[in-house]
């Protein structure tokens, strides 16, 4: 009968003991950078459900979705940005026939349409560019938005060049292949539009009867 | 008051304000402005506020009982100035807590509804309207004036914290899209939308503390939680799950980032 309480007070003492421990480890050392990470997108997964168009896997990054998220808001390193450039590049696919240029009236009309791959769009449905979204484009379209630079005369001041043709066609198709981190989405890499719509857009920037170039 | 059918107003408003912009755009931008600025004459978030005040007192549920003992974190039936302290750690619940999952909590535990129950209507919509939206608007309303003091004292709300940040900068979806694209500088507007950069303290400042928000354009009361849900659609990715632990924790961030601003909603905007 004696023996009981002492042995209960040691298992007492023992449990507040490892208790403390925790308290004091807990506070010593809060979660690392890398253990946020993982959680983050571990909570990420749990937070969201499919709807509509837009599954689960929407939220599974690749390695330039990761990296850029890493560095959001800071330099990205120039190993990293000389990789996530690399891949991307390679990633391209260029029209079999060289040509770059499309109709800039269709152009136009990509570049004015918000819709497409929301879960709320539907999937038959058009799916655009929104190019005026984040950039100037015709002069005529006063409602633009300043995310991205001012595509006003973007052939005109560049020559209408094959060399710049080729290039719009590529910034539209994989933008990361050319500015590692930027905030413009990947057009062709991530089946956002069709090659013709890729070219459509260049024909808006490159075509010298373009409002874009007036 | 008078409340307008559903966008009736504002496509008026819009369209005069659409003919001014032909002018220039600097005109477009400042003519935006006057109308923000007409909206704040008259508030319709006064009726969602008046019917959650209303629902607060209604004794409901499977315990037949109100919500007045709800504690959302300055004790129990202590709604004055607890919008401002929020999200904050619940130690009942083992859980950092939104308003809107404290309000489930307390549906719940005070009222006996099922936890599906007590999620069933978020947002409202042209249809039927959402008690949620109405308690968000009640509740919200009594913080009016109040500081923003959102503590990061608990190791649990540091940790949401930090996972807020880096959700913000999670890029993903089809368009590698992240809260940071549009919200992380200055200055920067879509199409003629100007954006706020929330991770600045002004910023987030300016933008927690009007929000809920009569949306004119929806003719709806909209919660934070909408907010947070709709950005993501937005952003192409799959719907965030209302209460998620995703939405506490960026709640947390820019929740956290607004404090020491006065917060000043319900509010109203386009």
């Amino acid at each position: 009968m004696q023996r009981l309480p002492i042995a209960r007070i040691a298992a007492a003492g023992a449990t507040v003991a490892a208790a403390v421990l925790a308290t004091i480890l807990g506070c010593a050392t809060a979660p690392s950078d890398d253990d946020i990470n993982a959680k983050a997108a571990a909570v990420l997964r749990a937070s969201f459900k499919e709807q509509g168009q837009a599954k689960l896997d929407r939220l599974a990054q690749d390695d330039t979705q990761k990296t850029c998220s890493q560095y959001s808001g800071k330099a990205v390193p120039k190993d990293a940005a000389e990789r996530i450039e690399k891949a991307n590049l390679a990633s391209i696919k260029w029209p079999a026939d060289g040509n770059y240029l499309g109709d800039w009236k269709n152009g136009e009309r990509i570049a004015q349409e918000g819709r497409g791959m929301q879960y709320s769009d539907d999937p038959k449905g058009p799916v655009g560019a929104n190019c005026y979204a984040c950039h100037r484009l015709s002069p005529q379209e006063l409602s633009f938005g300043t995310i991205g630079p001012s595509l006003y005369q973007f052939g005109k001041v560049r020559g209408y060049t094959d060399e710049v043709r080729k290039y719009a066609y590529g910034k539209i198709y994989n933008a990361e292949a050319y500015s590692a981190c930027t905030n413009m989405p990947r057009f062709g890499h991530s089946g956002i539009l069709s090659q013709q719509q890729i070219r459509d857009v260049v024909a808006l920037l490159m075509d010298p009867e373009s409002p874009v170039n007036k | 008051m008078r409340i307008h059918r559903r966008g009736a107003l504002p496509v008026l408003a819009l369209s005069v304000m659409v003919a001014a912009a032909a002018l220039a755009q600097g005109n477009a931008v400042d003519e935006i402005a006057k109308y923000r600025a007409a909206l704040q004459d008259g508030n319709p978030a006064e009726l969602w506020e008046a019917r959650g005040a209303d629902l607060w007192k209604q004794k409901r549920g499977p315990k037949n009982a109100s919500l007045e003992q709800c504690d959302l974190g300055l004790g129990p039936g202590v709604v004055k100035g607890a919008y401002a302290q929020l999200p904050r750690y619940f130690s009942d619940a083992d859980r950092v807590m939104d308003l809107e999952s404290r309000l489930v909590w307390c549906m719940v535990t005070l009222q006996g509804f099922s936890q599906a129950d007590a999620v069933k209507r978020p947002f409202g919509g042209p249809d039927q309207k959402s008690d949620m939206e109405a308690y968000v608007a009640y509740v919200t309303s009594e913080s009016r004036g109040a500081r923003m003091n959102v503590s990061l004292d608990h190791p649990k709300e540091r940790e949401a914290y930090r996972l807020g940040e880096k959700m913000f900068h999670f890029r993903g979806g089809t368009h590698d899209f992240a809260c940071a694209t549009c919200h992380g500088e200055d200055a920067k507007r879509i199409r003629l939308q100007d954006l706020p950069n929330l991770t600045q303290t002004a910023g987030a400042q300016k933008a927690y503390t009007t929000w809920p928000a009569y949306r004119v354009s929806q003719g709806e009361l909209r919660s934070f939680q909408w907010r947070l849900n709709d950005c993501f659609r937005q952003q192409r990715f799959p719907e965030l799950i209302f209460t998620s632990d995703a939405s506490i924790a960026l709640t947390m961030f820019l929740a956290r980032n607004a404090n020491g601003a006065v917060f000043d909603a319900p509010a109203i905007k386009r």
